[in-house]
Protein backbone atom coordinates (compact mmCIF):
# COMPACT_ATOMS: atom_id res chain seq x y z
CA UNK A 1 0.00 0.00 0.00
CA UNK A 2 1.21 3.28 -0.65
CA UNK A 3 -0.83 5.94 1.50
CA UNK A 4 -1.26 9.67 0.74
CA UNK A 5 -3.10 12.14 2.47
CA UNK A 6 -4.96 15.13 0.87
CA UNK A 7 -6.41 17.68 2.21
CA UNK A 8 -8.86 20.25 1.59
CA UNK A 9 -9.59 23.59 2.66
CA UNK A 10 -11.70 26.34 1.53
CA UNK A 11 -15.01 28.01 1.13
CA UNK A 12 -17.94 25.33 1.78
CA UNK A 13 -19.69 24.92 -1.89
CA UNK A 14 -21.75 22.56 -3.02
CA UNK A 15 -20.13 19.24 -4.31
CA UNK A 16 -16.16 19.28 -2.87
CA UNK A 17 -16.41 16.02 -1.90
CA UNK A 18 -18.37 15.28 -5.28
CA UNK A 19 -15.68 16.69 -7.46
CA UNK A 20 -12.32 15.28 -5.54
CA UNK A 21 -13.84 11.81 -5.59
CA UNK A 22 -14.47 11.60 -8.72
CA UNK A 23 -10.90 12.55 -9.86
CA UNK A 24 -10.04 9.81 -7.87
CA UNK A 25 -11.78 6.92 -9.16
CA UNK A 26 -10.79 8.33 -13.03
CA UNK A 27 -7.31 7.92 -11.49
CA UNK A 28 -7.88 4.33 -9.98
CA UNK A 29 -6.82 5.96 -6.46
CA UNK A 30 -7.96 4.18 -3.72
CA UNK A 31 -9.77 6.48 -0.66
CA UNK A 32 -9.70 4.41 2.53
CA UNK A 33 -10.35 7.26 5.15
CA UNK A 34 -12.61 10.21 5.05
CA UNK A 35 -12.93 12.93 8.04
CA UNK A 36 -14.41 16.25 7.24
CA UNK A 37 -15.19 19.05 9.34
CA UNK A 38 -17.10 22.72 8.54
CA UNK A 39 -15.75 25.28 11.00
CA UNK A 40 -17.52 28.86 10.50
CA UNK A 41 -18.28 28.06 7.16
CA UNK A 42 -15.10 26.74 6.13
CA UNK A 43 -14.74 23.50 4.50
CA UNK A 44 -11.59 21.20 6.44
CA UNK A 45 -11.16 17.71 4.96
CA UNK A 46 -8.51 15.07 4.85
CA UNK A 47 -8.57 11.80 2.83
CA UNK A 48 -6.45 9.38 3.25
CA UNK A 49 -6.01 6.95 0.18
CA UNK A 50 -3.95 4.41 -1.70
CA UNK A 51 -1.80 5.76 -4.99
CA UNK A 52 -0.64 1.94 -5.34
CA UNK A 53 -2.77 1.36 -8.83
CA UNK A 54 -2.35 5.40 -9.65
CA UNK A 55 -1.84 5.25 -13.65
CA UNK A 56 0.13 8.64 -12.73
CA UNK A 57 3.13 9.96 -11.65
CA UNK A 58 2.69 11.73 -8.01
CA UNK A 59 4.12 15.26 -9.17
CA UNK A 60 1.19 14.78 -12.17
CA UNK A 61 -1.45 14.27 -9.88
CA UNK A 62 -0.52 16.55 -7.59
CA UNK A 63 -0.45 18.87 -9.88
CA UNK A 64 -3.74 18.52 -11.43
CA UNK A 65 -5.39 18.18 -7.90
CA UNK A 66 -3.73 21.94 -7.13
CA UNK A 67 -5.18 22.54 -10.01
CA UNK A 68 -8.95 21.48 -9.49
CA UNK A 69 -9.18 22.86 -6.37
CA UNK A 70 -8.51 26.27 -8.08
CA UNK A 71 -11.27 25.44 -10.18
CA UNK A 72 -13.40 24.50 -6.89
CA UNK A 73 -12.40 27.62 -4.73
CA UNK A 74 -10.26 25.88 -2.60
CA UNK A 75 -6.55 24.43 -1.83
CA UNK A 76 -5.65 21.34 -2.17
CA UNK A 77 -2.41 19.59 -0.90
CA UNK A 78 -1.35 16.11 -1.49
CA UNK A 79 0.95 14.63 0.68
CA UNK A 80 2.77 11.19 1.38
CA UNK A 81 1.88 10.03 4.39
CA UNK A 82 5.25 9.26 5.73
CA UNK A 83 5.89 12.98 6.65
CA UNK A 84 2.74 12.98 9.30
CA UNK A 85 3.91 9.23 10.48
CA UNK A 86 7.75 10.35 11.05
CA UNK A 87 6.50 13.24 12.70
CA UNK A 88 3.82 12.23 15.21
CA UNK A 89 4.62 8.19 15.45
CA UNK A 90 7.21 7.13 17.21
CA UNK B 1 -4.44 6.11 11.67
CA UNK B 2 -2.76 9.67 10.72
CA UNK B 3 -6.13 11.66 12.30
CA UNK B 4 -7.08 15.67 10.93
CA UNK B 5 -5.08 17.11 14.19
CA UNK B 6 -2.17 15.88 13.25
CA UNK B 7 -2.16 16.66 10.00
CA UNK B 8 -3.50 19.78 10.38
CA UNK B 9 -0.46 20.62 12.88
CA UNK B 10 1.80 19.60 10.23
CA UNK B 11 0.51 21.40 8.05
CA UNK B 12 0.17 24.87 9.88
CA UNK B 13 3.96 24.17 10.52
CA UNK B 14 4.85 24.19 7.43
CA UNK B 15 2.59 27.18 5.97
CA UNK B 16 2.76 29.32 9.06
CA UNK B 17 5.49 28.79 11.00
CA UNK B 18 8.63 28.70 8.14
CA UNK B 19 9.31 24.90 9.04
CA UNK B 20 11.67 23.41 6.25
CA UNK B 21 14.36 21.49 5.90
CA UNK B 22 17.17 23.83 5.33
CA UNK B 23 19.76 21.81 3.58
CA UNK B 24 20.33 18.51 1.81
CA UNK B 25 24.66 18.75 1.55
CA UNK B 26 26.05 15.91 -0.48
CA UNK B 27 29.50 15.46 0.64
CA UNK B 28 32.16 14.30 -1.92
CA UNK B 29 35.55 13.03 -1.67
CA UNK B 30 37.98 14.67 -4.02
CA UNK B 31 40.88 12.55 -3.16
CA UNK B 32 40.77 10.19 -5.84
CA UNK B 33 41.39 13.11 -8.07
CA UNK B 34 44.45 13.98 -6.95
CA UNK B 35 47.18 15.31 -9.82
CA UNK B 36 50.37 16.85 -10.25
CA UNK B 37 49.03 18.32 -13.64
CA UNK B 38 46.44 20.72 -12.99
CA UNK B 39 44.67 21.05 -16.01
CA UNK B 40 43.89 17.46 -15.36
CA UNK B 41 43.01 17.72 -12.12
CA UNK B 42 40.64 20.61 -12.56
CA UNK B 43 38.96 18.79 -15.59
CA UNK B 44 38.95 15.33 -12.95
CA UNK B 45 37.21 17.87 -10.21
CA UNK B 46 34.58 18.84 -12.33
CA UNK B 47 33.96 15.20 -13.77
CA UNK B 48 33.34 13.53 -10.18
CA UNK B 49 31.25 16.53 -8.93
CA UNK B 50 29.30 16.55 -11.51
CA UNK B 51 28.21 12.76 -11.89
CA UNK B 52 28.10 12.73 -8.41
CA UNK B 53 25.60 16.00 -8.19
CA UNK B 54 23.52 15.82 -11.49
CA UNK B 55 20.63 14.55 -9.88
CA UNK B 56 20.90 16.54 -6.80
CA UNK B 57 18.62 19.33 -7.41
CA UNK B 58 15.95 17.04 -9.33
CA UNK B 59 15.79 15.03 -6.25
CA UNK B 60 15.25 17.32 -3.55
CA UNK B 61 12.48 19.29 -5.84
CA UNK B 62 10.92 15.78 -6.05
CA UNK B 63 10.55 14.80 -2.23
CA UNK B 64 9.83 18.48 -1.52
CA UNK B 65 6.99 17.85 -3.51
CA UNK B 66 5.95 14.48 -2.53
CA UNK B 67 6.16 15.67 1.37
CA UNK B 68 4.89 18.91 0.80
CA UNK B 69 7.81 20.34 2.75
CA UNK B 70 9.91 23.23 1.70
CA UNK B 71 14.12 22.16 1.00
CA UNK B 72 15.47 25.36 0.92
CA UNK B 73 18.71 24.38 -0.23
CA UNK B 74 20.57 21.67 -1.99
CA UNK B 75 24.40 22.13 -1.83
CA UNK B 76 27.90 20.19 -1.92
CA UNK B 77 30.81 20.00 -0.11
CA UNK B 78 33.97 18.50 -0.67
CA UNK B 79 37.13 17.36 0.27
CA UNK B 80 39.28 20.48 1.98
CA UNK B 81 41.29 21.70 -1.15
CA UNK B 82 44.55 22.79 0.18
CA UNK B 83 45.16 18.41 0.14
CA UNK B 84 43.50 18.12 -3.01
CA UNK B 85 45.33 20.94 -5.05
CA UNK B 86 49.03 20.35 -3.48
CA UNK B 87 50.53 18.93 -5.87
CA UNK B 88 49.38 20.63 -8.55
CA UNK B 89 49.44 24.12 -7.08
CA UNK B 90 52.31 26.37 -7.11
CA UNK B 91 50.76 29.94 -7.05
CA UNK B 92 47.99 31.47 -5.77
CA UNK B 93 46.32 31.89 -9.35
CA UNK B 94 46.27 28.24 -9.28
CA UNK B 95 44.74 27.71 -6.64
CA UNK B 96 42.53 30.17 -7.56
CA UNK B 97 41.90 28.06 -10.58
CA UNK B 98 40.05 25.41 -8.84
CA UNK B 99 37.72 27.62 -7.21
CA UNK B 100 36.36 28.84 -10.48
CA UNK B 101 36.42 25.34 -11.56
CA UNK B 102 34.08 24.46 -8.23
CA UNK B 103 32.02 27.22 -9.01
CA UNK B 104 31.14 26.19 -12.77
CA UNK B 105 30.52 22.88 -11.83
CA UNK B 106 28.00 24.30 -9.03
CA UNK B 107 26.36 26.62 -11.75
CA UNK B 108 25.79 23.43 -13.92
CA UNK B 109 24.40 21.23 -11.39
CA UNK B 110 22.27 24.15 -9.98
CA UNK B 111 23.25 24.52 -6.22
CA UNK B 112 23.71 27.18 -4.50
CA UNK B 113 26.56 27.01 -2.67
CA UNK B 114 29.98 24.86 -2.81
CA UNK B 115 31.91 24.28 0.15
CA UNK B 116 35.27 23.18 1.00
CA UNK B 117 37.81 25.28 -0.69
CA UNK B 118 39.56 24.76 2.88
CA UNK B 119 42.32 23.93 4.51
CA UNK B 120 42.58 22.66 7.87
CA UNK B 121 45.37 23.81 9.86
CA UNK B 122 44.80 23.60 13.79
CA UNK B 123 48.68 22.77 14.43
CA UNK B 124 51.00 23.83 11.41
CA UNK B 125 51.04 24.65 7.70
CA UNK B 126 51.88 23.01 4.84
CA UNK B 127 53.33 25.15 1.99
CA UNK B 128 50.22 24.27 0.03
CA UNK B 129 47.78 25.14 3.08
CA UNK B 130 49.53 28.47 3.27
CA UNK B 131 49.19 28.75 -0.68
CA UNK B 132 45.19 27.77 -0.55
CA UNK B 133 44.97 30.76 2.52
CA UNK B 134 47.16 33.12 0.50
CA UNK B 135 44.49 32.52 -2.76
CA UNK B 136 41.42 32.58 -1.10
CA UNK B 137 40.89 36.38 -1.50
CA UNK B 138 41.06 36.12 -4.81
CA UNK B 139 39.22 32.71 -5.04
CA UNK B 140 36.02 34.43 -2.86
CA UNK B 141 36.13 37.53 -5.23
CA UNK B 142 36.68 35.77 -8.58
CA UNK B 143 33.33 32.99 -8.00
CA UNK B 144 29.88 33.47 -6.79
CA UNK B 145 28.94 30.44 -5.10
CA UNK B 146 32.43 29.17 -3.44
CA UNK B 147 32.50 29.08 0.14
CA UNK B 148 35.57 28.42 2.14
CA UNK B 149 36.57 27.42 5.64
CA UNK B 150 39.81 27.50 7.54
CA UNK B 151 39.94 25.43 10.61
CA UNK B 152 43.31 27.18 12.86
CA UNK B 153 42.80 25.41 16.16
CA UNK B 154 41.52 22.48 18.06
CA UNK B 155 41.35 21.26 21.89
CA UNK B 156 43.58 17.94 20.60
CA UNK B 157 46.09 20.46 19.05
CA UNK B 158 46.01 23.62 20.53
CA UNK B 159 45.60 26.97 18.19
CA UNK B 160 47.84 27.44 14.82
CA UNK B 161 48.78 31.59 16.29
CA UNK B 162 50.78 31.59 12.77
CA UNK B 163 47.08 31.20 11.00
CA UNK B 164 45.10 32.88 13.09
CA UNK B 165 47.56 36.60 12.16
CA UNK B 166 47.11 35.56 8.36
CA UNK B 167 43.47 34.73 8.89
CA UNK B 168 42.93 38.25 10.12
CA UNK B 169 44.96 39.60 6.90
CA UNK B 170 43.52 37.36 4.58
CA UNK B 171 39.54 38.56 5.69
CA UNK B 172 40.78 42.40 5.38
CA UNK B 173 42.02 41.36 2.21
CA UNK B 174 39.29 39.54 1.21
CA UNK B 175 37.08 42.32 2.06
CA UNK B 176 38.91 44.78 0.25
CA UNK B 177 38.67 42.50 -2.67
CA UNK B 178 34.87 42.92 -2.95
CA UNK B 179 34.64 45.91 -1.71
CA UNK B 180 32.38 46.54 -4.15
CA UNK B 181 29.96 44.32 -3.38
CA UNK B 182 30.13 45.05 0.26
CA UNK B 183 32.90 43.26 1.22
CA UNK B 184 30.57 40.23 0.08
CA UNK B 185 33.35 37.89 -0.07
CA UNK B 186 33.73 37.61 3.86
CA UNK B 187 30.24 36.28 4.43
CA UNK B 188 31.52 33.22 2.35
CA UNK B 189 34.60 32.39 4.29
CA UNK B 190 34.74 30.87 7.82
CA UNK B 191 37.43 30.66 10.72
CA UNK B 192 36.87 27.60 12.63
CA UNK B 193 38.06 25.40 16.24
CA UNK B 194 36.75 22.19 16.14
CA UNK B 195 35.55 21.97 12.66
CA UNK B 196 33.19 19.25 12.46
CA UNK B 197 33.75 16.63 9.13
CA UNK B 198 30.39 16.46 8.60
CA UNK B 199 28.98 20.06 8.87
CA UNK B 200 26.33 20.63 5.85
CA UNK B 201 26.04 24.02 6.81
CA UNK B 202 27.87 26.97 4.82
CA UNK B 203 29.72 28.35 4.90
CA UNK B 204 31.74 26.34 6.61
CA UNK B 205 31.12 22.81 5.61
CA UNK B 206 33.45 20.76 4.40
CA UNK B 207 33.87 17.22 3.35
CA UNK B 208 36.09 15.57 5.91
CA UNK B 209 39.29 12.94 4.89
CA UNK B 210 37.43 10.49 7.58
CA UNK B 211 33.87 10.34 5.38
CA UNK B 212 32.84 8.12 2.95
CA UNK B 213 33.15 8.25 -1.26
CA UNK B 214 29.91 10.44 -0.86
CA UNK B 215 27.87 10.50 1.81
CA UNK B 216 24.40 12.81 2.77
CA UNK B 217 23.88 15.17 5.14
CA UNK B 218 21.13 16.96 6.07
CA UNK B 219 20.39 20.24 7.95
CA UNK B 220 16.92 21.05 9.71
CA UNK B 221 15.89 24.50 10.59
CA UNK B 222 12.34 25.55 12.67
CA UNK B 223 12.76 28.59 15.00
CA UNK B 224 9.84 29.42 14.39
CA UNK B 225 7.88 26.49 15.18
CA UNK B 226 9.72 26.24 18.38
CA UNK B 227 8.32 30.21 19.31
CA UNK B 228 4.55 29.16 18.68
CA UNK B 229 5.19 26.18 20.68
CA UNK B 230 5.79 28.22 23.49
CA UNK B 231 4.14 31.55 23.04
CA UNK B 232 1.42 28.52 24.56
CA UNK B 233 3.50 28.34 27.72
CA UNK B 234 4.18 31.63 28.69
CA UNK B 235 4.82 32.50 32.62
CA UNK B 236 5.10 28.56 33.17
CA UNK B 237 7.97 27.07 35.17
CA UNK B 238 11.32 25.98 33.36
CA UNK B 239 10.33 22.01 33.78
CA UNK B 240 7.50 22.66 31.11
CA UNK B 241 9.20 24.74 29.09
CA UNK B 242 12.15 22.72 28.27
CA UNK B 243 9.99 19.71 27.80
CA UNK B 244 8.20 21.99 25.21
CA UNK B 245 11.36 22.58 22.89
CA UNK B 246 12.42 19.14 23.48
CA UNK B 247 8.92 17.85 21.87
CA UNK B 248 9.25 20.38 19.49
CA UNK B 249 12.78 19.63 18.46
CA UNK B 250 12.18 16.13 18.04
CA UNK B 251 8.71 16.87 15.51
CA UNK B 252 11.15 19.21 13.83
CA UNK B 253 14.26 16.20 13.79
CA UNK B 254 12.32 13.67 12.64
CA UNK B 255 11.15 15.47 9.48
CA UNK B 256 14.68 15.94 8.66
CA UNK B 257 15.52 12.39 9.37
CA UNK B 258 12.72 11.51 6.86
CA UNK B 259 14.16 13.91 4.17
CA UNK B 260 17.71 12.41 4.86
CA UNK B 261 17.03 8.95 4.45
CA UNK B 262 14.67 9.57 1.36
CA UNK B 263 17.44 11.62 -0.59
CA UNK B 264 20.01 8.89 0.41
CA UNK B 265 17.68 5.90 -1.03
CA UNK B 266 17.01 8.12 -4.10
CA UNK B 267 20.71 9.16 -4.82
CA UNK B 268 22.06 5.65 -3.58
CA UNK B 269 24.55 8.03 -1.38
CA UNK B 270 24.71 6.19 1.80
CA UNK B 271 23.15 8.58 4.86
CA UNK B 272 25.30 10.89 6.88
CA UNK B 273 24.12 12.89 9.87
CA UNK B 274 20.90 14.94 10.66
CA UNK B 275 22.50 18.31 12.23
CA UNK B 276 20.29 19.38 14.50
CA UNK B 277 19.77 23.16 13.99
CA UNK B 278 18.02 26.11 14.32
CA UNK B 279 19.14 27.85 11.84
CA UNK B 280 17.53 31.10 11.13
CA UNK B 281 16.33 33.10 8.11
CA UNK B 282 15.45 36.94 8.01
CA UNK B 283 12.23 36.08 7.11
CA UNK B 284 9.85 37.58 9.90
CA UNK B 285 8.94 34.70 12.29
CA UNK B 286 12.47 32.44 11.41
CA UNK B 287 14.05 33.74 14.50
CA UNK B 288 16.37 32.36 16.66
CA UNK B 289 16.66 36.11 19.09
CA UNK B 290 12.53 35.72 19.01
CA UNK B 291 12.55 32.70 20.73
CA UNK B 292 15.01 33.85 23.58
CA UNK B 293 12.49 37.18 24.02
CA UNK B 294 9.76 34.42 24.30
CA UNK B 295 11.65 32.55 27.21
CA UNK B 296 11.34 36.22 28.47
CA UNK B 297 14.02 38.50 27.87
CA UNK B 298 13.10 41.87 26.16
CA UNK B 299 15.76 41.55 23.71
CA UNK B 300 18.32 39.42 22.80
CA UNK B 301 21.30 40.81 24.80
CA UNK B 302 19.28 41.33 27.80
CA UNK B 303 20.58 39.76 31.17
CA UNK B 304 19.77 36.21 31.30
CA UNK B 305 20.27 35.91 27.22
CA UNK B 306 23.04 33.08 28.20
CA UNK B 307 21.16 31.14 29.94
CA UNK B 308 18.47 31.14 27.89
CA UNK B 309 20.35 30.13 24.79
CA UNK B 310 22.07 27.45 27.27
CA UNK B 311 18.95 25.88 28.08
CA UNK B 312 17.36 26.19 24.29
CA UNK B 313 20.40 24.62 22.86
CA UNK B 314 20.35 22.03 25.08
CA UNK B 315 16.80 20.94 24.70
CA UNK B 316 16.80 21.46 21.07
CA UNK B 317 19.96 18.74 21.60
CA UNK B 318 18.07 16.30 24.09
CA UNK B 319 14.86 16.22 21.84
CA UNK B 320 16.33 15.67 18.57
CA UNK B 321 18.93 13.29 19.69
CA UNK B 322 15.70 10.77 19.84
CA UNK B 323 14.78 11.54 16.56
CA UNK B 324 17.57 10.60 14.29
CA UNK B 325 19.83 7.23 14.11
CA UNK B 326 22.81 9.68 13.00
CA UNK B 327 23.30 12.79 14.38
CA UNK B 328 25.96 15.14 14.19
CA UNK B 329 27.60 18.15 11.85
CA UNK B 330 27.02 21.51 14.29
CA UNK B 331 23.75 20.59 15.83
CA UNK B 332 22.59 23.69 17.93
CA UNK B 333 21.15 27.29 17.61
CA UNK B 334 23.17 29.41 15.29
CA UNK B 335 23.24 33.14 16.87
CA UNK B 336 23.96 34.80 13.12
CA UNK B 337 23.34 38.52 13.29
CA UNK B 338 22.80 39.68 9.62
CA UNK B 339 20.24 36.43 8.84
CA UNK B 340 17.89 37.27 12.28
CA UNK B 341 15.73 40.05 12.25
CA UNK B 342 15.49 39.44 16.02
CA UNK B 343 19.25 39.89 16.56
CA UNK B 344 19.35 43.08 14.12
CA UNK B 345 16.20 44.26 16.06
CA UNK B 346 18.32 43.72 19.31
CA UNK B 347 21.37 45.73 17.86
CA UNK B 348 19.32 48.63 16.99
CA UNK B 349 17.92 48.61 20.07
CA UNK B 350 21.23 48.73 21.69
CA UNK B 351 20.61 45.87 23.74
CA UNK B 352 23.37 42.95 21.76
CA UNK B 353 27.10 44.15 21.85
CA UNK B 354 30.53 42.07 20.49
CA UNK B 355 31.38 40.93 23.82
CA UNK B 356 27.48 39.65 24.49
CA UNK B 357 27.79 37.68 21.47
CA UNK B 358 30.82 36.22 22.69
CA UNK B 359 29.61 34.91 25.64
CA UNK B 360 26.97 33.42 24.08
CA UNK B 361 28.97 31.36 21.77
CA UNK B 362 30.15 29.84 25.09
CA UNK B 363 26.66 27.99 25.06
CA UNK B 364 25.65 27.67 21.43
CA UNK B 365 26.87 25.40 18.43
CA UNK B 366 29.03 27.98 16.23
CA UNK B 367 30.10 31.58 17.07
CA UNK B 368 30.69 35.24 15.93
CA UNK B 369 28.19 34.80 13.23
CA UNK B 370 27.61 37.68 9.77
CA UNK B 371 29.00 40.31 12.07
CA UNK B 372 29.54 43.68 10.03
CA UNK B 373 32.25 45.30 11.62
CA UNK B 374 33.80 48.63 10.66
CA UNK B 375 35.84 48.58 7.40
CA UNK B 376 39.14 50.07 9.01
CA UNK B 377 38.90 48.06 11.68
CA UNK B 378 43.08 46.46 12.03
CA UNK B 379 43.85 42.68 10.59
CA UNK B 380 45.32 42.18 14.02
CA UNK B 381 42.09 43.36 15.66
CA UNK B 382 40.23 40.44 13.83
CA UNK B 383 42.99 37.93 14.52
CA UNK B 384 42.61 39.34 18.14
CA UNK B 385 38.79 38.32 17.95
CA UNK B 386 39.61 35.28 16.41
CA UNK B 387 41.85 34.28 19.03
CA UNK B 388 39.30 34.50 21.61
CA UNK B 389 36.28 32.44 19.52
CA UNK B 390 39.05 29.80 18.73
CA UNK B 391 39.71 30.31 22.74
CA UNK B 392 36.09 29.31 23.93
CA UNK B 393 35.68 26.19 21.40
CA UNK B 394 39.31 25.28 22.56
CA UNK B 395 39.08 25.06 26.37
CA UNK B 396 35.16 24.10 25.90
CA UNK B 397 35.90 20.83 23.59
CA UNK B 398 33.06 22.51 21.16
CA UNK B 399 33.01 23.99 17.42
CA UNK B 400 33.52 27.53 17.29
CA UNK B 401 33.84 29.88 14.13
CA UNK B 402 33.98 33.40 12.92
CA UNK B 403 32.36 34.82 10.31
CA UNK B 404 33.10 38.45 10.49
CA UNK B 405 32.94 41.11 8.00
CA UNK B 406 35.05 44.46 7.77
CA UNK B 407 32.93 46.64 5.28
CA UNK B 408 35.57 48.92 3.55
CA UNK B 409 33.81 52.33 3.15
CA UNK B 410 31.67 52.16 6.38
CA UNK B 411 31.32 52.81 9.64
CA UNK B 412 29.58 52.32 13.07
CA UNK B 413 26.03 53.24 12.33
CA UNK B 414 25.66 52.28 8.98
CA UNK B 415 24.38 49.27 7.51
CA UNK B 416 25.05 46.69 4.99
CA UNK B 417 22.71 44.40 2.48
CA UNK B 418 24.10 41.46 1.62
CA UNK B 419 20.99 39.90 0.18
CA UNK B 420 18.96 36.84 0.16
CA UNK B 421 19.27 34.41 2.99
CA UNK B 422 22.47 36.69 4.01
CA UNK B 423 20.58 38.89 4.78
CA UNK B 424 21.02 42.67 5.96
CA UNK B 425 23.21 44.77 9.05
CA UNK B 426 23.80 47.11 11.34
CA UNK B 427 28.09 47.72 11.63
CA UNK B 428 28.76 46.85 15.18
CA UNK B 429 31.11 48.50 17.23
CA UNK B 430 34.47 46.68 18.06
CA UNK B 431 36.97 47.74 21.08
CA UNK B 432 39.74 49.96 19.86
CA UNK B 433 42.14 49.04 21.97
CA UNK B 434 45.23 47.25 20.47
CA UNK B 435 46.71 43.82 20.59
CA UNK B 436 49.23 43.82 18.25
CA UNK B 437 52.06 42.31 20.50
CA UNK B 438 49.84 39.87 21.66
CA UNK B 439 49.05 38.30 17.53
CA UNK B 440 52.51 39.09 16.50
CA UNK B 441 54.31 36.60 18.63
CA UNK B 442 54.15 33.94 16.26
CA UNK B 443 53.97 30.16 16.92
CA UNK B 444 51.09 28.15 18.36
CA UNK B 445 48.87 27.91 21.98
CA UNK B 446 49.66 24.12 23.29
CA UNK B 447 46.73 21.97 23.67
CA UNK B 448 44.85 22.43 27.01
CA UNK B 449 45.59 20.01 29.89
CA UNK B 450 42.07 18.46 30.19
CA UNK B 451 42.93 17.42 25.74
CA UNK B 452 45.28 14.26 27.32
CA UNK B 453 42.91 12.12 27.97
CA UNK B 454 44.90 9.03 26.63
Amino acid sequence: MNKTIITVVGKDTVGIIARVCTYLAENNINILDISQTIVQGYFNMMMIVDTNSMTKKFGDMADEMTALGEEIGVVIKCQKEEIFDSMHRI
Amino acid sequence: MINLYEVTETNKMIAEENLDVRTITLGISLLDCIDSDLNKLNDKIYHKIYEAAKDLVATGEEISREFGIPIVNKRISVTPIAMIGGAACKTVEDFASIAKTLDKVAHEVGVNFIGGYSALVSKGMTPADELLIRSIPLALSTTERVCSSVNVGSTKTGINMDAVKLMGEMIKEAAEYTKEQDSLGCAKLVVFCNAPDDNPFMAGAFHGVTEADKIINVGVSGPGVVKTALEQVRGQNFEILCETIKKTAFKVTRVGQLVAQEASKRLQVPFGIVDLSLAPTPAVGDSVADILCEIGLEYAGAPGTTAALALLNDQVKKGGVMASSYVGGLSGAFIPVSEDQGMIDALVAGALTLEKLEAMTCVCSVGLDMIAIPGDTKATTISGIIADEMAIGMINQKTTAVRIIPVIGKGVGETVEFGGLLGYAPIMPVNPFSCDAFVNRGGRIPAPIHSFKN
